[in-house]
């Protein structure tokens, strides 16, 4: 991705299309829609430059109501249609945004394969644990038992984690934030951004219609401090009102530990997104309430070449091998003869 | 055309080590040949070996391998034989041949599996060392057919292959084992001292191949030799045969196959279109060869990706596409049925993609080694909605080439995806190719809007019915597309009734509308024929030959080949309304027949084989006979 520095100063306004939102009133996905547009002004990107590619579902009507180029695709395939734009032109700015069905379900295998070959995209998945566009069916994220149009009696699905598979899937930038807390998830956005390869983000997301307060734990105002635990890289884990909670491992397993009683900072686990091994960041993405406080923040920022880059570089090294390839070379490849 | 000796040569003396022995030649218009024998027999190596060294003697030629349907069956079984046919001829041929006029078998199973397709007066050469109790009861034998006169009908040579090898290359210093994989060269050997052929190519072939190895090298010249001279010494030999040059028009020329015609057709349209070429595509036979050329291109900025599944391989086309590359995916019938839906996607889109599909025998897994032509209607219709787009058929394997870059002159004119239908004998068969000349080559340039100030509208139309292709990274033209429903012009998402049905007619208009832009349909043979024979793909070799076999017999007959399939040539429907008759031979129940007769209301007949093998020309003959009789 090309940053121009030439860019004319834009605002959030002018990333605003003609198109009117038609989310429901009070959904999750307008205050992630603002925050995006908040950000893109400020990364000094051409707005020419940057692409929203979108499957099927709520968040997927995203591109809509951005003024760039946009490609709202079909069901779960995102992933590989933003790979064919970036592998095509390096250059973009490219985005995806997603949801738990469209990105885990049925573009489960897509979002695999694309965080894996690391392209420098920036995925946003938005987690509402439910399908809110078919009207109310349980996700492949809603929890045990979850009581849905389709699930009368309880889900009998286990869940999937977003941030465990993404890891599972090699991913070298995962990140968690929520819809409301805003400056928070402008925040990560723009480290996203800057991330050189598959920037993996999910974001909590509130269906107020099929799926309401799903979240409500890590937002509410009585719950919050204590059921959030803000990663800060090279910090330990603390959380709590009172900030006197912390995250210590005992043997291969975290507890909750209270600070003071002879335990102090040290004996927490200290955050380290840059860890070579995924272990740390794994096993925070398995922190879920109420038992632990979700993280909430870059869970791993590593570096690794992107897909795209050794691409170019391949082809770079073809022609500087075989030199560039003319139309009359690429017939006398092989066995020629000549019949007078 | 069934292998007719068309003159007798006199006796020619032939002399080795001071021995001189009468062996006569007799002339021939043609030979068919078979090599069978193990997966690890080499077999594709000596026919592709005496395909090249015919076609640079000058015999015109056209091949088919023949590749077993597991890829590591036990040696010996039925199930592990490996073929390769080779017709070369002093006419021009247009298929493979029928069956065989000579076949080399490596093994019993080898025989077996091929010993049907041999013509009644045909040569069998057999390594007899391979003919053991336990390789008879492997191929299902009861008996040794080489010794129960179960194939006596044909010229019988048994020649002891392994320990002539073993013998010839001893002092090369190799183990027995590796000395054995030389038997191809030695069948390779004999076969050109039969047809006369010199063993220049070959020679210098195994020099380059084995240039690092050098005992290997000698070996495997050794063999070659042997064989040479085992024909020209022995005195099991008693006639060779000469099939002398075609009228081939001059030029440069190279062997090609389907498959490496696409791969050519898709690098050769992107430089025509001065643009880079996006390959998306998951591995599946008989379509990844198109794969493994296009991956050797790299310095011609092609860019293949292989995708995680077949959906993932349109959609990244799609996204190359929509990011302004040339683009296309690859894949065969099952592959095609996971594309459906971004297919459709690129309908609603109106972005220019190629989309191959290498047809193998059906449904499901089917047959994936063999040929069928059975997924004609998929092509046209299996889609959800509305969904129309251009599909075209190549008719030979250099015709792969022509296709491919008529499907992207297509494609982006239109803005379109397009459809490109090959199949497992047009994509694995060969024939020589004449290097086209730049200057007959189209010219593909598109032109990408820029900001001119005025309102940029994604779903304008210019005269072809086409909406602007307009870029990411071009300023002021930002826009969204998807699947959802376009309103005209603007293309902003529209549930409205009445743009819906517009939207349906635009659409089918636009595809329609390629009709006025591609050749009309001709017609070969007889014009005042009665009966017409009316073909697409890979059936067109067999036609074509047997219209001039019965034309040859003074009757009348004529055929025409359609190679648009959507939309049809203009004059399609009046062609086939005046002849009396119309026959539709194709591989598969008749998918081509009840377009043709809803179409054109012609009472129009099948003539349909499916059977995973491409037709022969008799069966097309005597079906032609059997129709101007009845
Ligand atoms: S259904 Fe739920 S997720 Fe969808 S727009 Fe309405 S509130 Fe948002």
């Amino acid at each position: 991705m090309s940053v121009d520095v030439a860019v004319e100063q834009l605002t959030a306004k002018d990333f605003a299309s003609d198109q009117e939102v038609r989310w429901c009133p009070g959904c999750g996905d307008y205050a992630i829609l603002a925050q995006v547009k908040k950000v893109l002004p400020e990364l000094n990107i051409p707005r020419e430059k940057i692409v929203f590619v979108s499957g099927i579902g709520c968040s997927s009507r995203f591109p809509y109501y951005v003024e760039s180029y946009g490609f709202h695709s079909i069901h779960g395939r995102a992933l590989a249609i933003a790979t064919g734009v970036k592998v095509a032109r390096p250059d973009l700015c490219v985005w995806v945004v997603t949801g738990d069905g469209d990105g885990l379900s049925i573009g489960g295998n897509h979002l695999l394969h694309a965080i894996r070959r690391n392209l420098d995209i920036n995925v946003l998945l938005f987690n509402n644990r439910i399908y809110g566009l078919t009207k109310g069916q349980y996700s492949p994220t809603s929890e045990i038992g979850k009581k849905t149009k389709s699930t009368p009696s309880g889900s009998i699905d286990f869940p999937l984690h977003p941030l465990s598979v993404a890891i599972g899937a090699e991913a070298t930038f995962v990140a968690r934030a929520h819809d409301v807390n805003i400056k928070h998830l402008g925040a990560v956005l723009k480290r996203a951004v800057a991330h050189k390869g598959t920037s993996f983000v999910e974001i909590y997301q509130n269906c107020n219609i099929f799926n309401d307060k799903a979240f409500e734990y890590t937002t509410g105002k009585e719950t919050k401090a204590d059921a959030t635990l803000v990663l800060e890289h090279g910090r330990p884990l603390i959380f709590g009102a009172d900030r006197n909670k912390g995250i210590r491992l005992n043997g291969l397993n975290p507890e909750i530990v209270t600070l003071g009683d002879g335990i102090t900072e040290d004996d927490l686990l200290f955050h380290d997104e840059k860890a070579p091994e995924p272990t740390l960041a794994y096993m925070l993405s398995r922190l879920y309430h109420p038992q632990f406080p979700e993280p909430i923040g870059v869970f791993r920022a590593v570096q690794r070449n992107t897909y795209e880059d050794m691409l170019e570089e391949q082809v770079a090294g073809a022609k500087e091998q075989k030199g560039v390839g003319t139309l009359e070379g690429l017939f006398e490849q092989g066995d020629v003869w000549t019949v007078d | 055309m069934d292998g007719s000796e068309t003159g007798i040569g006199t006796g020619t003396a032939t002399s080795t080590g001071g021995k001189t022995r009468e062996v006569s030649t007799r002339r021939l218009d043609h030979v068919v040949i078979r090599f069978a024998g193990d997966s690890g027999d080499g077999m594709q190596l000596a026919g592709t070996q005496l395909t090249n060294t015919s076609a640079a003697f000058g015999n015109d030629v056209s091949t088919l391998p023949d590749f077993p349907a597991e890829i590591r069956a036990p040696a010996g079984t039925l199930a592990g034989v490996s073929g390769f046919q080779l017709n070369f001829s002093e006419r021009l041929v247009h298929t493979p041949g029928d069956g065989c006029d000579v076949l080399v078998a490596m093994n019993p199973a080898a025989l077996k599996a091929n010993i049907a397709d041999l013509t009644e007066d045909g040569t069998v050469i057999v390594n007899t060392d391979a003919f053991s109790a336990k390789n008879l009861e492997k191929a299902g034998y009861e008996s040794n057919p080489l010794e129960d006169g179960s194939i006596a009908s044909h010229a019988l040579f048994k020649v002891q292959i392994d320990k002539l090898c073993s013998e010839a290359a001893k002092d090369t210093g190799l183990g027995n084992k590796a000395l054995l994989r030389t038997r191809n060269f030695f069948a390779l050997g004999l076969v050109y001292w039969l047809y006369d052929r010199p063993m220049v190519t070959t020679e210098k072939w195994i020099e380059t191949k084995f240039a690092k190895v050098r005992a290997v090298a000698d070996a495997n010249l050794k063999a070659l030799h042997s064989g040479y001279y085992y024909g020209e010494t022995t005195e099991v030999f008693q006639t060779r045969y000469q099939v002398n040059r075609a009228e081939i028009p001059p030029g440069r020329y190279r062997k090609l196959t389907g498959n490496e015609a696409v791969a050519m057709g898709m690098v050769a349209a992107a430089r025509l279109a001065n643009k880079t070429l996006f390959y998306g595509t998951y591995p599946i036979t008989p379509a990844s060869d198109i794969l493994h050329e296009l991956s050797k291109q790299a310095h011609f900025d092609v860019k293949t990706f292989q995708a995680e599944d077949e959906i993932a391989a349109v959609a990244s086309t799609l996204g190359a596409s929509f990011a302004g590359e040339l683009a296309a995916t690859g894949t065969s019938g099952p592959g095609i049925a996971l594309k459906g839906e971004a297919m459709g996607l690129a309908v609603m889109t109106e972005l220019p993609v190629v989309i191959v599909n290498v047809q193998r025998g059906g449904p499901s897994t089917g047959l994936p080694t063999k040929t069928e032509q059975a997924d004609l209607l998929q092509a046209m219709f299996g889609r959800n909605g509305e969904c129309p787009m251009p599909v075209l058929a190549a008719s030979t394997p250099g015709d792969c080439f022509d296709m491919t870059i008529e499907a992207f002159r297509i494609a982006t004119r239109y803005m379109t995806p397009v459809i490109l239908l090959s199949d497992g004998y047009l994509a694995n068969g060969a024939a020589p190719w004449m290097l086209p000349k730049l200057s007959d080559l189209p010219d593909l340039s598109v032109q990408h809007p820029q900001a001119n100030g005025r309102e940029f509208l994604p779903y304008e139309r210019n005269e072809f019915g086409a909406r602007p292709w307009a870029v990411p990274g071009t300023r002021g033209l930002e826009h969204r597309i998807g699947g959802l429903e376009k309103a005209a012009g603007s293309g902003n998402v529209s549930y409205d009734p009445d743009n819906h049905e517009r939207m349906i007619k635009l659409r089918a208009a636009k595809v329609a509308g390629i009709a006025n832009d591609i050749p009309p349909i001709e017609i070969y043979g007889d014009q005042d024929a009665d009966l017409l024979l009316l073909g697409w793909g890979s059936t067109y070799g067999a036609i074509i030959s047997a219209v001039d076999d019965v034309r040859s017999k003074g009757k009348k007959v004529a055929s025409a080949h359609v190679k648009y399939l959507n939309p049809f040539p203009k004059n399609l429907g009046e062609v086939v309304q005046s002849f009396k008759r119309v026959v539709i031979p194709e591989m598969n129940m008749g998918q081509l027949l009840p377009m043709i007769r809803s179409t054109y209301l012609v009472d129009a007949i099948g003539f349909n084989k499916v059977q995973g093998k491409p037709f022969h020309i008799k069966e097309v003959v005597a079906k032609i006979e059997e129709l101007l009789e009845g």
